[in-house]
């Protein structure tokens, strides 16, 4: 059984049909991409899974779970974390703090015991602060730990918005555009990171990239959308090469 | 500048940094509980205005300064829990049990009125609250077989365990009442924003949509929110009531909401701090005023003409001059030296200027 499905998913927003009756799996262990121009409906898919739109039709299954039984706060509980294609940081908060709110899914803690700072909450703290500095060092992001996140430049808080994610402890991971407003370098080490979050961490990667060439470098499959449908699926090579990608992209050859 | 080797996740779990900063606070501890020692009697009375005002400016704080959520309607919460402490103590309740129970008694009811608020959000959220506060004056008039009506209530002083607490015949053992509640409030609020709770505020105020990404209900975290700002509100209400002595529908007015806002906003939002700063603004310009305006009388020869509106008047001009100039207010100020003569001679400018905010994800509301 696939890792996620989607079935058949259609999303409308008044006459616009921004999600067509789109079908695809991630299976698990894979990188799995979604390209295609802009207003495809990348991010709706995105914001589909995240549960902040209700389809139209369709269904959407995570691990054997019907993820449409539950609301938005609850995705993160089966093990789906995300980033953002804007970040959406907690501004004025440090890195670290933002860290630890992605450990947020993992609190067995109540209001009662939080207010008096119980010896179990002091575990369940240090307990949180060694995942959350596994991620640091993993994501070399040691140099800002204590930083606000309102001082920080562009490419470091795409990294922390990946971090804080990673933080969650999850099974799929979507990362919105990881690449997009990043430098040559920033892009390489993105990618690194991508296949090592894979590799040795063992989770899912479900992206929307419009990089090509960390799109080609780091995923197992590609589906290309327009349009809200679905183009093409396959590897990177025949997905790039399929007339119907090719057409929505340039344009037909007249 | 004091840099500090870090060597143990428990030096950024515990509240104070190093033991430099735990002995100031402890320094700042002991001189408050000596007031009664180094203060006159009238100075002492106003310290305990200042405090119950800061304890009032926490409760807002946690929903303003933490969550995001603007409140005017925080003087109703007021007089819940000041009516609600002088009730059940009328009912014959021992005062330490009617005071927890004043304060729980309002964050209950805070949380009650949350779930309909959840919906709003800035300034919507405000003309709600805003109207909430209006409605407690005519709340208190209608309901007057509980609260006394326009007649208002009376308290005198209270017992513990033999003790009478009282704002004129003890004022010594009723400002250490006072100091031991905002000593509390002050380590329950500390404790929670170091905890996932208090992160979880923060989140929400800073970027719902990821807070919900995150795994946090945000309309579950909002209403725990706002309940436990009601219920340090609804503390700060009765020890106001005690310290007033008199009060009726006409006590917790609008304009105490509105006072209780600037506080935090003068003091700066989202600090601890800023509720202290903010409260030793508010409680001691009257009398910065009064006696200036003496002052000036006496210089002038105009003696002491009342001037109506003064005081709102500075009030409003403090306010504006702090969000044109200095939007994170005292305490930010105040970080702002400190840094300044930490890094001597490095300091620039534009270490603590906003930078230019990214384009946010559409909200999906």
């Amino acid at each position: 059984m696939s890792l996620l499905e989607l079935e058949n998913v259609t999303l409308k927003f008044g006459g616009l049909t921004a999600v067509d009756r789109l079908s695809f799996s991630v299976e698990e262990g894979e990188v799995f991409a979604i390209v295609g121009p802009n207003g495809a409906g990348k991010s709706t898919v995105f914001n589909l899974i995240s549960r902040f739109y209700d389809p139209y039709e369709g269904s959407i299954r995570f691990d054997g779970h019907d993820l449409l039984k539950v609301k938005p706060s609850g995705v993160a509980a089966y093990g789906v974390a995300r980033t953002f294609q804007n970040i959406e940081l907690f501004e004025h908060a440090t890195v670290l703090q933002n860290l630890l709110v992605g450990r947020h899914r993992h609190r067995k803690s109540n209001l009662v015991s939080e207010l008096f700072f119980t010896p179990s909450v002091k575990r369940q703290e240090l307990e949180n602060r060694e995942k959350v500095e596994e991620i640091i060092d993993f994501l070399d992001l040691q140099a800002y730990r204590d930083k606000m996140i309102a001082g920080l430049p562009y490419g470091v808080r795409k990294v922390v918005e990946v971090a804080r994610a990673l933080a969650t402890d999850p099974k799929l991971l979507l990362l919105d555009e990881p690449a997009s407003g990043l430098s040559v370098e920033e892009t390489t080490d993105m990618r690194w990171w991508i296949d090592d979050i894979r590799r040795q961490m063992g989770i899912t990667v479900l992206m929307v990239e419009h990089d090509m060439g960390l799109v080609s470098g780091v995923s197992d499959r590609v589906l290309a959308m327009a349009d809200g449908a679905k183009l093409a699926l396959g590897t990177p090579a025949e997905v790039q090469s399929h007339p119907a990608v090719i057409e929505a992209y340039l344009g037909k050859a007249s | 500048m004091r840099i500090i080797f870090k060597t143990d996740y428990m030096q950024d779990i515990r509240p104070w940094k190093d033991g430099y900063q735990l002995s100031l606070y402890l320094i700042l501890l002991a001189v408050m509980i000596a007031a009664p020692w180094w203060l006159d009697m009238f100075y002492l009375g106003e310290l305990t205005n200042v405090l119950v005002w800061a304890i009032a400016g926490l409760g807002l704080m946690i929903l303003t300064g933490h969550t995001g959520q603007a409140s005017l309607g925080h003087a109703a919460f007021l007089a819940i829990g000041c009516y609600a402490n002088v009730i059940l103590l009328e009912a014959g309740v021992p005062f330490l049990l009617a005071f927890p129970l004043a304060g729980i008694l309002t964050g209950v009811i805070g949380a009650t009125i949350a779930i309909p608020a959840l919906r709003l959000h800035g300034i919507y959220l405000a003309i709600f609250t805003l109207a909430l506060s209006i409605l407690m004056d005519d709340i208190i008039v209608l309901a007057e077989p509980i609260t006394g009506g326009v007649a208002g209530k009376f308290i005198s002083g209270v017992d513990i365990f033999g003790l009478t607490i009282d704002r004129w015949g003890t004022p010594t053992y009723f400002y250490w009442l006072v100091l031991v509640v905002t000593v509390l409030v002050t380590l329950g609020y500390i404790n929670l924003l170091r905890a996932p709770l208090g992160r979880s505020f923060i989140a929400v105020r800073d970027s719902e949509v990821s807070a919900q990404a995150m795994g946090v209900d945000i309309a579950r975290t909002k209403t725990i929110s706002f309940g436990i700002s009601c219920a340090v509100t609804g503390w700060a209400g009765a020890l106001m009531g005690l310290y007033a002595g008199a009060f009726n529908n006409e006590t917790f007015s609008v304009v105490i909401s509105i006072q209780l806002l600037m506080m935090i906003v003068i003091g700066g939002l989202g600090s601890i701090h800023g509720a202290f700063f903010g409260a030793i603004v508010i409680g001691f310009l009257p009398q910065f005023l009064s006696i200036s305006k003496e002052y000036v009388g006496a210089l002038f020869g105009g003696d002491t003409v009342a001037i109506p509106g003064l005081e709102f008047g500075v009030f409003g001009m403090i306010l504006i001059a702090f969000i044109l100039f200095e939007p994170m207010g005292i305490y930010g100020r105040w970080l702002k030296i400190r840094t300044f003569f930490e890094l001597f001679p490095f300091y620039r400018k534009d270490m603590f200027k906003r930078q230019k905010s990214y384009l946010k994800t559409e909200r999906l509301r």
